[in-house]
């Protein structure tokens, strides 16, 4: 019963895999990054990060690719079939997010020349929410670990209610002086970017769960 | 009770070869107007539950078989049952195309002659050979030899055979697995046009033949004593996306068998 017939399908479930985990960590660096250059009003780091989205978009495709070739090949069934249906979301999700950290770079090159309306405190916070969700969901789909995910899933409650927070802050900044609606826009932008960043890792967790239980919630 | 969803019943199925023990305790439920697939791997007794469905296993020296077949209710292996009679409500399709060394019409009439039928046999051929699928190919060369037929053909041929004397439910015993890509993918396209007015039970080695073409599968495993049990049935969909037992997850996945 220990016979295996298919070590090299495995070996190749196991490479997507690794590419899928390359990927997060090119997309987890271009988010932090596109937020750095935006704190600390570093053009030239917001244009690599723009620059340094077709990395990102390659690696997407490349993975699919991958992904439609094991289908066409092995037909993959229950388990198998699951991880690779699942391989393929997250692989678009992780895309998006480089599209989000592609969109905080132009906002950094937006404020260009303009001063700060105040020091950023809770974009950079949530920065690190999402980022770090997404590190989870990832942690989720190595360890196939249905608690990690679920945690993750839950944790988006924190990100959006941060969004809120900062929108009606600069709303309120916006109100007091209309000369900031431009940069507050801007930055209501960039927090609306990292919202859906969190909710890209929340998807990353379903599709975990998916993988391990059939079943989303 | 014709009308419900259950056309045949298996309850605590045990059968014997002599001293060796083919199958033990199987409990499954086949469904009306749908297609039932037996998988697991070589030697669980799916081909012996297969052959128990319409008493086939009568012809087999030293097989016993206890436990409960029903179809629509009535017990087919009762005693007065005539087993011939069984086997005109329940045929069966083999895994190599096995078409009589006679014409092709002589092949699709001989259960009608066999059983004296009265009407019109040149009718019944036809719609016979058109809900094999085959009536287009031969109609031209019907007195022609079966042989001449292509093994494609030839099964199908099978077929028509099987539902000339209007049976309600057809087995078949791997019939794709001694054909190429082209007749396998007729016969499968043939299997789920004839699940509207037939009911279905398929064994076979592909596990994607089997996700293609069935609505319910049911798997099957051998215990150390060689005797092939149930682990697991259910709707094909399930069974092929989200097995709850892992041995099922690992025979679908060729991780064993």
């Amino acid at each position: 019963m220990e016979l295996s017939p298919r070590a090299s399908f495995d070996r190749d479930l196991a490479e997507l895999q690794e590419e899928i985990i390359t990927l997060s960590s090119m997309v987890e660096k271009a988010i932090s990054k596109s937020v750095d250059a935006l704190s600390s009003r570093n053009v030239k780091v917001s244009q690599e990060v723009i620059a340094q989205d077709d990395l990102i978009d390659n690696k997407r495709h490349e993975i699919e690719d991958k992904c439609i070739a094991l289908i066409a090949r092995q037909q993959p069934l229950a388990g198998d079939l699951r991880q690779i249906v699942a391989f393929l979301h997250i692989t678009v999700d992780l895309e998006r997010m480089g599209d989000y950290a592609e969109g905080i770079g132009k906002i950094g090159l937006l404020m260009d020349e303009q001063p700060m309306i105040q020091p950023l405190i809770n974009i950079p916070k949530m920065c690190e929410l999402a980022t770090d969700m997404l590190r989870r969901s990832l942690e989720a789909l190595i360890k196939r670990d249905v608690t990690i995910a679920q945690q993750v899933y839950d944790d988006d409650d924190t990100v959006d209610n941060l969004y809120d927070q900062i929108y009606h802050e600069l709303i309120l900044i916006m109100v007091k002086d209309p000369k900031t609606i431009e940069r507050a826009t801007f930055l209501i932008w960039a927090a609306h970017d990292l919202e859906r960043v969190a909710d890209r890792a929340t998807n990353i967790a379903e599709q975990v769960m998916y993988l391990v239980t059939g079943k989303t919630p | 009770m014709t009308g419900s969803d259950t056309i045949l019943s298996v309850k605590n199925l045990n059968v014997h070869y002599g001293e060796f023990k083919a199958l033990k305790n199987v409990s499954l439920d086949f469904t009306r107007n749908k297609v039932t697939a037996l998988i697991g791997p070589s030697g669980c007794g799916k081909s012996t539950l297969l052959k128990c469905l319409n008493r086939m296993n009568d012809l087999v020296p030293e097989a016993k078989v206890e436990g409960e077949i029903t179809f629509e209710n009535q017990d087919i292996y009762e005693a007065g049952i005539d087993p011939a009679q069984v086997r005109l409500h329940i045929g069966m399709v083999f895994q190599k195309p096995n078409p009589f060394p006679k014409t092709i019409f002589n092949n699709v009439a001989f259960g009608l002659k066999l059983n004296g039928f009265k009407g019109d046999i040149e009718e019944v051929v036809e719609t016979s050979l058109r809900q094999a699928a085959l009536w287009d190919e031969v109609k031209d060369r019907l007195h022609k030899s079966a042989m001449t037929l292509s093994g494609g053909q030839q099964q199908r041929l099978c077929i028509a055979r099987t539902l000339a004397v209007e049976p309600q439910v057809i087995l078949m015993d791997e019939p794709a697995s001694a054909l190429d890509p082209i007749g396998t993918i007729a016969i499968e396209n043939l299997m789920r046009d004839l699940a509207d007015k037939y009911s279905i039970v398929v064994v076979t080695h592909n596990m994607q033949q089997a996700a293609r073409v069935s609505d319910y599968t049911a798997f099957l495993m051998m215990d150390d004593d060689r005797a092939g049990y149930l682990v697991e049935s259910g709707e094909t969909d399930v069974i092929f996306q989200n097995p709850q037992d892992e041995r099922t997850e690992a025979y679908i996945t060729g991780r064993f068998g």
